[in-house]
């Protein structure tokens, strides 16, 4: 199946490019298979996130250059993703996700954690974290299992590719790790939707969605219950789980307008806010730059998701579309589950601010993905 | 659709994912706008609520304890000090529920008690602010205090705290005159202005410390710091100093305190010393005493048993609340009472067979005379000197109940009259309804009898006596009797100033005592002198080569009761069931400078026990005379 769908497609984008590439000469950013906008929109929200970060970690420098660091080898892993081929990403990522879930297979078995939850797998030498390999596979895989034929999908292809999402989300959920099993979830089923999938069957997905959330809350953890419950009436248990979001909402609150001013927050200063340099670290910004600081980031948040979504529609093959749509919406997961919970509109679940939030996976696996969308963009009038 | 080949339509999936793409961007920026409008709400309607949450939660009032006030001896000796101690102290919120396990570890670095523990569990209990410290153990020694710090890094939440605590340098000498302070308990934080406490450890428990707790305590301060999550103080934003309390010098005289518990060693005794001009109290003693510095941290149930269970009751303040039988002591206001109420003239004589009996008393029963041949043909002068018992009986019988005990009334028996010693006890002045109420009894002419000669149904303590010495001094002017000279100012210059307290709602002075005769002070006061200096006074060995002229009444107070025909012997009896002496007396004549009341329990007779004391003390008073150069002898007069 793989080789005859890759044949049609090749055959098909050299007919419709044949001319595009005539039309221009090829640019700097073309040649680096950059994309220029996209990347000084990413640069300036790297930098403004090293500034909050130099007051959410007490103004500790350490922190701050460890996060630049990450910062840098996100963008040289990007650099180079956008290099590659997406043909040779596309050939690659069945085999990489299979790995992947046998990997998950293996942190369910033999996998170390903290906290009670297992999320590593330790190899000699070295620990990794297979949901983060799935999370960079996972819309590739769907995309390619769905790419090959004509779209809209048949519901065959469908139920394969809601299996191939299943299977990870599901494994991950084991862990447990809700915050990333959504992420993954998202991911393929924005794929599915990107890819044309009728209305009716959207809605009546949704409708028996909504139908199933009593059977997860029969599967959640008990700590899973309890932030739904913190969420639910935070101040029920104000010392307790219910602390994070008084305290995040008050540093928010407090802030006002304009904020208090940086290194100014009493609130993230005097550590009344838990993890503030990595989860919370958008209540430090709300508390020190207030309003118009939040604004300013939601705004560049949505430049770049704008960028991308029109950066996936100027695709002309459907694989790289699909991927790219799900990256950029998958991306915005990320803020909006963020933000909402900070914020107190959705309950706790541990997910990162992207490029905001201190911790290194998170960086380098977005940026990554950034990558791919350069490399799927730039290498549309590429024959091969 | 199905049957027929499907082959890629490309505009259309780009159509189809293009639309999708707008649609997802549309939701988007909804959802984006969502945020938005929930920030906007939280930042900017909800601003208020929330800045004042956040300035809670990071401003705190950290109270700070002010310097307890030091207490002086009338000549400026510091008598009550503060000096540093080190306490350990637990910090809950710093163990992570590892609390039980710490403090066993504690306990295996430094000795920490059974009680230590009690009281800790009892004090983690009590409410409090969090991260507030909870006391463990006081008084580390230095080795101590080395030995937890080695161990710091394993013991988080347990700190060693530098504390000012009370230090009575001269111990048990002043025990019942000052009192102590001690760790103060929550029934005594509802009493007090729980604010003003709110970094108080000790409280004032006994005597002056008690009394003047709110002088000597001050005036709580208080920091205003912003603190972080974990109550750490990051910054000062106000300070309000704590006022130190009042420094209170006492009119207790150090050296003649002294020097009368040295002559007490042994005895259970008492001695209060007053002078008469200004009712300040010059020397207060109970023996034994006990060190107050034990109970300032909290004694041991050891050394609290042993004082408890001992037979000799230190703990006991017998100047304040010993209730005793005045006897002859009180002869001097029952002639008073006798002469000025009119009931016998002053030139009133009675012959003494040795016994008196009772004109209409059908049982004819004797009320005997202390000599058993009598005193002869005897009047007021000769009554007082002798102590003779019949002048008294007959007079008493004559005076009647309700004048006798309206004038031991007036000279504060049976009250509290002192200012500042709150545990001085009204004792009792019988009259006729209290023993109706009492007894359900009628009042006989008998218990008037005895009533005059302070026996009977008639107590009081030490420091009435001193009291009523100090009134026939000052020929009825009331002084009150207070330990307190007034609080004490140390200027720049080292001047030493005193202000005198507010007395308002503070126990009164009675009204002074107004005679219908005042030469009737004379008559009695002359036969006081008659005491030491008559030639047939009872403590006529005082008297000898005294350079001043004193006024002075003995007294022998039975302990067990002698039947009709029995003798007194005092050979035979046990130590504990012989007569209490007392005495009480004033000098100079002329001018007096001190009023003062003996009581040796069991100590046999007033004029061989208890007046050479007074003497004794009197001499190192106003002569300086140190007594333990002299040899004063002890024989029955």
């Amino acid at each position: 199946m793989g080789r005859r769908s890759i044949v049609t497609k090749d055959f098909s984008r050299s007919m419709q490019n044949s001319s595009s590439h005539l039309r221009s000469k090829p640019s700097l950013w073309s040649y680096t298979h950059l994309d220029g906008p996209l990347l000084v929109l990413l640069l300036l929200l790297c930098a403004f996130g090293l500034f909050v970060l130099y007051s959410a970690s007490a103004q500790d420098s350490g922190y701050v250059l460890r996060q630049a660091i990450r910062m840098g080898i996100g963008l040289l892993a990007m650099i180079f993703i956008a290099q590659i081929s997406p043909m040779f990403l596309e050939r690659w990522a069945p085999w990489v996700y299979a790995l992947g879930i046998l990997l998950l297979i293996g942190v369910l078995l033999f996998g170390v954690g903290a906290k009670g939850a297992q999320r590593w797998l330790a190899l000699p030498g070295f620990r990794i974290q297979p949901s983060e390999i799935i999370k960079v596979i996972l819309p590739l895989t769907v995309a390619y299992c769905l790419a090959g034929r004509p779209l809209p999908p048949t519901f065959k292809q469908c139920a394969l590719a809601l299996i191939l999402i299943a299977l990870p989300t599901g494994l991950i959920m084991k862990q447990p790790d809700l915050g990333t099993s959504l992420v993954i979830a998202s991911s393929g089923v924005f794929v599915l939707l990107f890819s044309g999938v009728r209305w009716r069957y959207i809605f009546l997905a949704l409708g028996s969605a909504a139908a199933c959330l009593p059977l997860l809350w029969m599967f959640m953890k008990d700590y899973q219950k309890q932030r739904v419950m913190t969420f639910l009436d935070p101040e029920s248990d104000p010392l307790g789980s219910g602390w994070n979001i008084i305290q995040s909402k008050t540093a928010i609150g407090s802030g006002g307008f304009s904020g208090k001013g940086w290194l100014e927050g009493t609130q993230s200063q005097l550590n009344f806010l838990p993890e503030s340099h990595t989860d919370f670290i958008i209540a430090v910004l709300a508390e020190e730059q207030g309003l118009i600081g939040v604004s300013a980031l939601i705004g560049l948040y949505s430049l770049i998701i704008a960028r991308g979504l029109w950066m996936a529609s100027q695709i002309s093959d459907s694989f790289g579309r699909l991927v790219c749509g799900s990256i950029v919406l998958t991306f915005f997961v990320f803020i909006f589950v963020n933000i909402g919970m900070v914020s107190g509109i959705l309950p706790v679940v541990g997910l990162p601010l992207p490029l905001m939030s201190y911790g290194g996976t998170s960086i380098v696996t977005l940026l990554m993905g950034f990558g791919v969308i350069m490399s799927v963009h730039t290498h549309r009038n590429v024959v091969i | 659709m199905s049957g027929y080949a499907r082959f890629k339509d490309h505009p259309e999936e780009r159509r189809t994912f293009q639309l999708r793409a707008v649609i997802a961007f549309l939701l988007v920026l909804v959802a984006m706008s969502a945020l938005l409008s929930r920030m906007y709400f939280l930042q900017v309607l909800e601003n208020e609520r929330y800045s004042s949450i956040s300035d809670k939660n990071r401003i705190q009032l950290k109270p700070e304890k002010p310097t307890r006030g030091l207490i002086f001896d009338r000549s400026g000796v510091l008598i009550a000090d503060n000096k540093p101690s080190y306490n350990v102290t637990i910090l809950k919120e710093e163990m992570d529920g590892n609390l039980d396990q710490i403090v066993a570890q504690v306990g295996e670095i430094i000795e920490i008690s059974k009680r230590d523990l009690e009281r800790f569990n009892k004090r983690l209990k009590r409410r409090r602010r969090p991260y507030e410290s909870v006391l463990l153990r006081s008084r580390l020694s230095v080795e101590e205090i080395a030995k937890l710090s080695v161990n710091y890094h394993r013991l988080p939440g347990v700190r060693v705290e530098a504390d000012l605590i009370r230090v009575y340098p001269y111990g048990e000498t002043l025990v019942h005159a000052m009192g102590y302070v001690g760790r103060i308990n929550e029934k005594e934080l509802k009493n007090v202005d729980e604010r003003n406490y709110s970094a108080t450890n000790y409280i004032g428990k006994l005597g002056i410390e008690k009394y003047y707790e709110q002088e000597l305590h001050g005036t709580v301060g208080m920091r205003k710091v912003e603190t972080n999550a974990r109550g750490r103080v990051m910054r000062v934003l106000e300070n309000i100093e704590p006022i130190p309390g009042k420094d209170i010098q006492l009119s207790i005289d150090l050296p003649l305190q002294q020097i009368t518990e040295k002559l007490l060693v042994g005895e259970k005794a008492s001695v209060v010393a007053i002078d008469p001009q200004t009712g300040g109290i010059l020397a207060l003693v109970s023996t034994p005493g006990y060190d107050p510095n034990l109970f300032v941290t909290g004694i041991s149930n050891k050394d609290y048993s042993a004082l408890r269970e001992s037979p000799d009751l230190p703990l006991f303040n017998r100047a304040l609340r010993g209730g005793y039988p005045p006897g002859s002591t009180i002869k001097a206001i029952s002639a008073l009472a006798a002469i000025d109420s009119g009931s016998v003239p002053e030139t009133h004589t009675v012959f003494d067979p040795g016994f008196y009996i009772i004109a209409d008393d059908r049982y004819k029963r004797k009320y005997r005379d202390w000599k058993r041949g009598g005193h002869g043909t005897v009047g007021i002068n000769l009554a007082l000197a002798q102590s003779c018992d019949v002048w008294f009986y007959d007079a008493a019988h004559k005076t009647g109940v309700d004048n006798i005990s309206y004038y031991m009334d007036m000279f504060g028996l049976g009250k509290v009259t002192s200012l500042d010693m709150p545990e001085a006890i009204p004792a009792l002045l019988p009259t006729k309804s209290w023993k109706k109420r009492r007894y359900k009894q009628a009042w006989y002419p008998g218990d008037s009898l005895n009533l005059s000669i302070g026996q009977g149904y008639l107590v009081a303590t030490p420091l009435q006596l001193a009291t009523s010495a100090m009134l026939l001094a000052n020929r009825g002017v009331w002084k009150q009797p207070k330990l307190l000279m007034g609080y004490r100012d140390v200027d720049e210059q080292g001047n030493v100033s005193l202000t005198q307290p507010d007395m308002q709602g503070r126990n009164p002075v009675p009204e002074n005592i107004q005679l219908k005769n005042p030469k009737h002070w004379d008559v009695v006061i002359d036969g006081m002198v008659a005491v030491v200096h008559g030639k047939r006074g009872t403590a006529r060995k005082l008297g000898k080569e005294s350079p001043y002229i004193m006024a002075g009444k003995t007294g022998t107070a039975q302990v067990v009761g002698i039947k009709q025909g029995e003798r007194y012997d005092k050979s035979k009896l046990k130590k504990k069931f012989q007569d209490h002496a007392l005495f009480i007396a004033f000098a100079p004549l002329d001018d007096p400078k001190i009023a003062i009341a003996v009581v040796v329990e069991n100590g046999g007779g007033g004029s061989s026990t208890a007046a050479p004391i007074a003497k004794k003390v009197m001499d190192a008073y106003l002569l300086g005379v140190d007594p333990e150069q002299q040899e004063w002898g002890g024989e029955v007069l």
